[in-house]
């Protein structure tokens, strides 16, 4: 059970304001990502929310209790921290209790939660352990224990995995999404991780400089950015953007991308996307497109509108699933995917599709999505 | 030959400083003819204790004749409780300058610090003052014990803050959210974490306290004086012959809780003050 409500909060250390203003409202346990560059004030949000430090305006609701004011041990959270905090002197044991003890849980119940956690999270036999005698993977477990331990309303996540290698960050990642599952309680996750907040949030918060610059579905993030600034944060490679003009050509609205020498080669556009920029006739203006919107013939789909340009591949990166080919348009480099099994060496000249119908549209001065 | 030089360089220093430790060592155990007969660095002809049980229990210090030990558990009465509560006082200062900051925190702590250049005599007069306004001027406990506390806790609170400057925030904001209040986190997280700065500081302040004159002579009335001050006037009092052999006795028997405390918990203190705190 949880619901939380953010409303209108600001933060300003002195005359720094570095949270102009964030709302967000979830729905019941959901799992919320907040997701930015370094110093974009996500974790100052979370520390927001967990009362450890204090807003300078606004409102934080969680299932409609306003939390303002209250200090950390009175907000019904727990809270996992990147460099897991565990208690050094403390047995994994303790560190489990610790919570518990401090809120005066009959001992006998103290006890059975220990051991139902400890269960779930596969630590039972670290118990008597101190934290500095486990791996980093079963320290971070035991931080997770320790807040499950505590049966909040709602989990606080600080960038939980980012100390861990790469093969465990993946294993954690399904593991606290199952958990999320199996406990049904609202979770906020920071990170600045794309593929972690795509992979496990319900709802993400794309923020920059203080302010959410999208919030939305991982999907509604991922393919309908809300402006460049989320658009080339997301995804990895990052999306491809490309000058370009629209002009009108004898089969329609076209877009001729801006070359060294004037207009270079042309890409049509799709019906959908004519109305919407009509208006934009003879501007510059910014084409976004994802690696994965560029790619082999043969792994186009049917019925998708294509559109076919000779290109030469200058350096390629076989990732095994697929291969990514780096390329130049009219002088603009750009990243492909293709099939591995494209047949491609660097210095050849190969088709690639472009699938139009994807593409998204930014004005370049201010970054805002035009269609 | 560069690896003999070394030990010849070392042994001449060591001998510079055990050479004075050798001669009081010696002396106290010599009667008083040998003293006299003999020359400063011969042995004696037998252990000869009755310097040492002289000095004890025995020689005239001011208008008794106990010899040095009411004074030697004097000290004991004065240092215990200023050890423990300066130490106790300085991990608190420590434990709020580094997790609990407020507004004007590094500016206190400064100031605390200049309390670490301050040389004795700046503070008799002041303390003094306010002795005799609180009515314990002149007292073992708690006048000279209180003028310790406070003289110390600069330098209490400077290894303190220092030590736990190192431990990481989110232990404390961990154990916030956990529920835990300001005195808990400080007795369940933060204390465990201090045994090497506890032994740095309490062997700092046992070795201050006990082996400080200026403070005691000051401070403290005739019977209620700590054992540096009995010794001096152990030394001063003129009777028909200087009693060399008595006045070393009661010296090494002033310096063995010091040497005791080093002994017990030296390598604490090496290791306290080189080692760092906890790796997150």
């Amino acid at each position: 059970m949880g619901k939380l409500i953010l409303r209108d909060i600001h933060k300003s250390y002195g005359k720094d304001e570095v949270l102009h203003g964030i709302n967000i409202e979830t729905g019941e346990n959901q799992f919320l990502v907040l997701i930015g560059p370094s110093g974009c004030g996500k974790t100052t949000l979370l520390n927001i929310i967990a009362g450890l430090e204090h807003e300078s305006g606004g409102d934080i609701l969680l299932n409609e209790r306003r939390l303002n004011g209250l200090s950390p041990k009175d907000r019904d959270i727990a809270m996992v921290f990147q460099s897991y905090a565990l208690y050094p002197s403390m047995s994994v044991r303790n560190n489990i209790l610790f919570a518990l003890e401090n809120r005066r849980v009959a001992k006998a119940e103290r006890e059975q939660i220990l051991l139902d956690v400890a269960r779930l999270l596969q630590i039972e036999h670290l118990l008597d352990r101190r934290p500095r005698q486990l791996s980093g993977g079963q320290q971070q477990r035991v931080a997770i224990g320790r807040a499950i331990a505590r049966r909040p309303t709602l989990f606080l996540f600080d960038e939980p995995l980012s100390n861990l290698d790469a093969k465990l960050r993946v294993e954690m990642r399904s593991e606290i999404k199952r958990l999320h599952q199996q406990l049904q309680t609202s979770m906020v996750y920071v990170t600045h991780d794309q593929i972690e907040a795509m992979t496990m949030g319900d709802l993400i918060a794309v923020m920059n400089e203080g302010v959410i610059q999208q919030l939305g579905s991982p999907e509604s993030i991922y393919n309908d950015p809300a402006n460049r600034f989320v658009a080339g944060f997301m995804g990895s490679p990052s999306m491809n953007f490309l000058p370009v003009i629209a002009r009108e050509e004898t089969q329609g609205l076209c877009l001729r991308v801006a070359g060294p020498e004037g207009d270079g080669n042309l890409l049509p556009l799709p019906g959908k996307l004519q109305g919407a920029l009509r208006s934009q006739l003879g501007r510059r203006i910014t084409l976004g497109i994802r690696p994965e919107q560029i790619t082999d013939p043969g792994s186009a789909r049917e019925g998708e509108a294509l559109h076919s340009i000779e290109l030469s591949a200058e350096l390629l990166e076989p990732t095994g699933p697929d291969t990514l080919v780096f390329t130049r348009l009219d002088g603009h480099s750009l990243v492909a995917r293709v099939h591995p099994s494209t047949q491609l060496q660097e210095g050849m000249h190969t088709t690639l599709s472009f699938h139009m119908e994807r593409a998204v549209f930014f004005d370049p001065d201010n970054g805002t999505r035009l269609a | 030959m560069r690896r003999l030089s070394i030990y010849l360089i070392l042994g001449t220093a060591a001998l510079f400083f055990l050479l004075p430790l050798y001669i009081m060592l010696v002396t106290s155990f010599k009667t008083m003819p040998e003293i006299y007969n003999d020359g400063i660095l011969a042995l004696p002809h037998h252990l000869d204790l009755y310097a040492w049980h002289h000095a004890w229990s025995g020689a005239t210090i001011g208008a008794s004749d106990q010899g040095i030990h009411p004074f030697f558990f004097n000290s004991f009465e004065l240092v215990i409780p200023a050890v423990i509560i300066s130490t106790a006082i300085g991990a608190i200062n420590g434990y709020v300058l580094t997790h609990w900051r407020f507004r004007g925190a590094n500016i206190i702590f400064y100031l605390l610090l200049l309390g670490t250049v301050f040389p004795f005599q700046i503070i008799l007069l002041p303390m003094a003052w306010v002795q005799g306004q609180l009515h314990i001027a002149g007292t073992l406990i708690p006048g000279l014990v209180m003028v310790h506390i406070i003289y110390g806790l600069a330098f209490t609170t400077l290894f303190f803050r220092n030590y736990y400057v190192s431990i990481p925030h989110d232990l404390v904001r961990a154990a916030r959210v956990d529920g835990a209040g300001f005195f808990r986190i400080f007795w369940r997280v933060m204390l465990p974490l201090s045994t090497p700065i506890i032994m740095v500081t309490a062997i700092w302040q046992f070795t201050m306290i006990w082996n400080n004159f200026l403070f005691g002579v000051v401070f403290t009335n005739s019977d209620q004086q700590p054992v540096t001050v009995a010794i001096n006037d152990l030394v001063d009092t003129v009777t028909s012959v200087h009693m060399w052999n008595v006045d070393m006795a009661a010296a090494l028997i002033a310096a063995i809780p010091t040497l005791v405390v080093y002994l017990l918990a030296g390598k604490y203190f090496v290791r306290g003050l080189t080692g760092g705190a906890v790796k997150g």
